[in-house]
């Protein structure tokens, strides 16, 4: 099959979307190791980085959740190619976003991070956001996706109330200037809204 | 081959290059050498920052310095300048430096009011001249949990008050920040309940450690900083530190300080570092020392930031988890 863009034209083939896509996902990390070389990582380099894989891993939340209603509306199917991988990124800076918390900020401290995730509603949010992202993670591999049929897709709606906690992660940690939160926690709701609204249609059209 | 040597006669008065250009041309050539400097240190140091740098202890260039001066390693002048929280200016922390540069301080005049026997408005030139600088280097803990070691230039805030001559009923000093949206654009957002405001109980305000600031590193205080006076409280967390203030009250009631408006059970009025009371979101106990590897181990925080020899007295039989 001729994979395309919009159905009509062929602009480019699965491989190449793919490829592509992918090297643009890996940009953030490479900005962060670049500016880290050149020493542009600001005075607190700990911080700009631990923030930067936080804010990535969510925006990432938002991509995946995009692809949905991006295909239907715009009928790019070839979307529906990289949403794996969009997910699989979101993994990857949450991974480096841990990594970061636990290294730069704790100094593998386990007794203080055990007592942070238990003391602290936005890190026991952060962590909690960070385990349910395991099991999509692992049951990404087409192998288990046969293995778990209809399972899988149930399993997979966990995407939900992880949009919906790692926004409120991000938001508990602001001191004042709640602006950025917010944009985000507006897009997340467009991107959500719409699938109440394809449910309540459908739901309507079905009692019709 | 034989040199032609002109007689000083034979010289032109058109050919001798005037003196102020002569002047304009050796400073082009250090600016010139200055750039240079800024190109191979590399990375973000602009030009200003490179020129502010050769430029350190040319305001003040002999200070005093202070028995209450901490032997930490200093941490740079390029990170004091351009990691700051100073919300008036936007709330990145890079903001401050890249939109404070138009701010002017001058003219600039201080209010005092309040249970004082002579209260008025004074310029800053009238209200510093009294006092000896010198120069503290001190520790300065920010409440998010990093820490810089800042050489301030300044006199102790105690010299100011008894020249002033509070009366009886004043038991608290009340600090407040220029409001003026057009000199402070951070001020147009409502991020922060303007202007800013914050205090000391009078025992604090007296404590030899209580600093009123005017410069950093031998010159004057930069914009970002809290130019063209500001508050250092070393033991107290960095937002205690009021900045760019114009108005000095004395009180018989405890003020209310801007951080503690926003949120009551995370910034208490005393806010004295304390690495025994976290703050509800995050650990007090280690900090972050701006300029270290980022890679390596935080500093364990001190109580009172070090400093308990000089203000641990002020809150004996106090319970600080109360009074955090």
């Amino acid at each position: 099959m001729e994979a395309t863009i919009s159905n009509n034209k062929t602009f480019i083939s699965v491989g190449m979307f793919k490829t592509l896509v992918f090297v643009l996902c890996l940009l953030p990390i490479f900005n962060l190791v670049w500016s880290g070389f050149q020493q542009q990582l600001g005075a607190n380099p700990a911080e700009t980085i631990i923030r930067s894989l936080g804010d990535w891993a969510l925006y990432f939340v938002l991509l995946t959740l995009a692809v949905t209603p991006l295909r239907r509306v715009f009928n790019w199917t070839i979307l529906l190619r990289v949403r794996r991988m969009l997910g699989l990124f979101v993994f990857f800076y949450a991974c480096l976003h841990l990594i970061g918390y636990v290294w730069f900020d704790q100094f593998f401290d386990w007794n203080e991070i055990l007592k942070d995730i238990i003391k602290r509603p936005f890190i026991t949010l952060g962590f909690a956001t960070f385990l349910l992202l395991l099991p999509l993670a692992l049951t990404s591999t087409n192998k288990m996706m046969k293995r778990l049929k209809k399972n899988w897709k149930k399993l997979h709606q966990l995407v939900y109330p992880i949009s919906v906690m790692a926004t409120l992660h991000y938001f508990w940690m602001i001191k004042a200037d709640f602006r950025q939160p917010a944009l985000v926690a507006f897009i997340l709701a467009l991107l959500l809204g719409y699938r109440i609204y394809v449910y309540v249609q459908s739901q309507k059209k079905s009692r019709a | 081959m034989s040199i032609l040597i002109k007689n000083s006669s034979d010289i032109l008065p058109s050919e001798i290059t005037d003196e102020k250009i002569y002047h304009k041309r050796r400073e082009f050539i250090k600016q010139m050498g200055v750039g240079t400097a800024a190109i191979l240190a590399g990375s973000q140091m602009s030009l200003a920052q490179a020129k502010a740098e050769q430029a350190l202890y040319s305001t003040y260039k002999t200070l005093p310095k202070s028995q209450f001066s901490a032997t930490d390693k200093l941490t740079s002048y390029q990170d004091i300048t351009s990691y700051n929280n100073f919300y008036e200016f936007g709330t990145g922390k890079s903001d401050p430096a890249k939109r404070a540069g138009e701010f002017n301080p001058e003219p600039w005049s201080i209010a005092i009011e309040g249970e004082v026997e002579k209260p008025g408005v004074y310029n800053l030139e009238d209200f510093i001249k009294p006092y000896t600088l010198e120069e503290r280097i001190y520790r300065f803990r920010c409440v998010e949990g990093w820490s810089m070691v800042i050489p301030w230039v300044g006199f102790p805030l105690a010299d100011m008050i008894k020249q002033f001559k509070p009366t009886s009923r004043a038991k608290y000093v009340e600090f407040v920040t220029l409001y003026d949206t057009k000199r402070m654009p951070g001020q147009v957002l409502k991020v922060l309940p303007w202007p800013y405001t914050e205090g000391l109980r009078m025992d604090e305000a007296m404590n030899p450690l209580t600093l009123m600031s005017v410069g950093l590193y031998g010159n004057e205080l930069p914009n970002q900083n809290g130019a063209p006076i500001r508050l250092v409280v070393p033991w107290k967390y960095g937002f205690k530190n009021i900045k760019s203030i114009v108005k000095i009250r004395f009180i018989e009631q405890e003020p209310t300080s801007t951080w503690h408006k926003v949120g009551p059970k995370e910034y208490g009025f005393y806010s004295n570092v304390n690495p025994q009371v976290d703050h509800p979101r995050w650990s007090q106990k280690t900090e972050r020392r701006i300029g270290e590897p980022f890679w390596a181990a935080k500093h364990k925080t001190q109580m009172f930031n070090g400093y308990a020899d000089q203000v641990a007295h002020m809150y004996a039989g106090m319970d600080l988890k109360k009074f955090f």
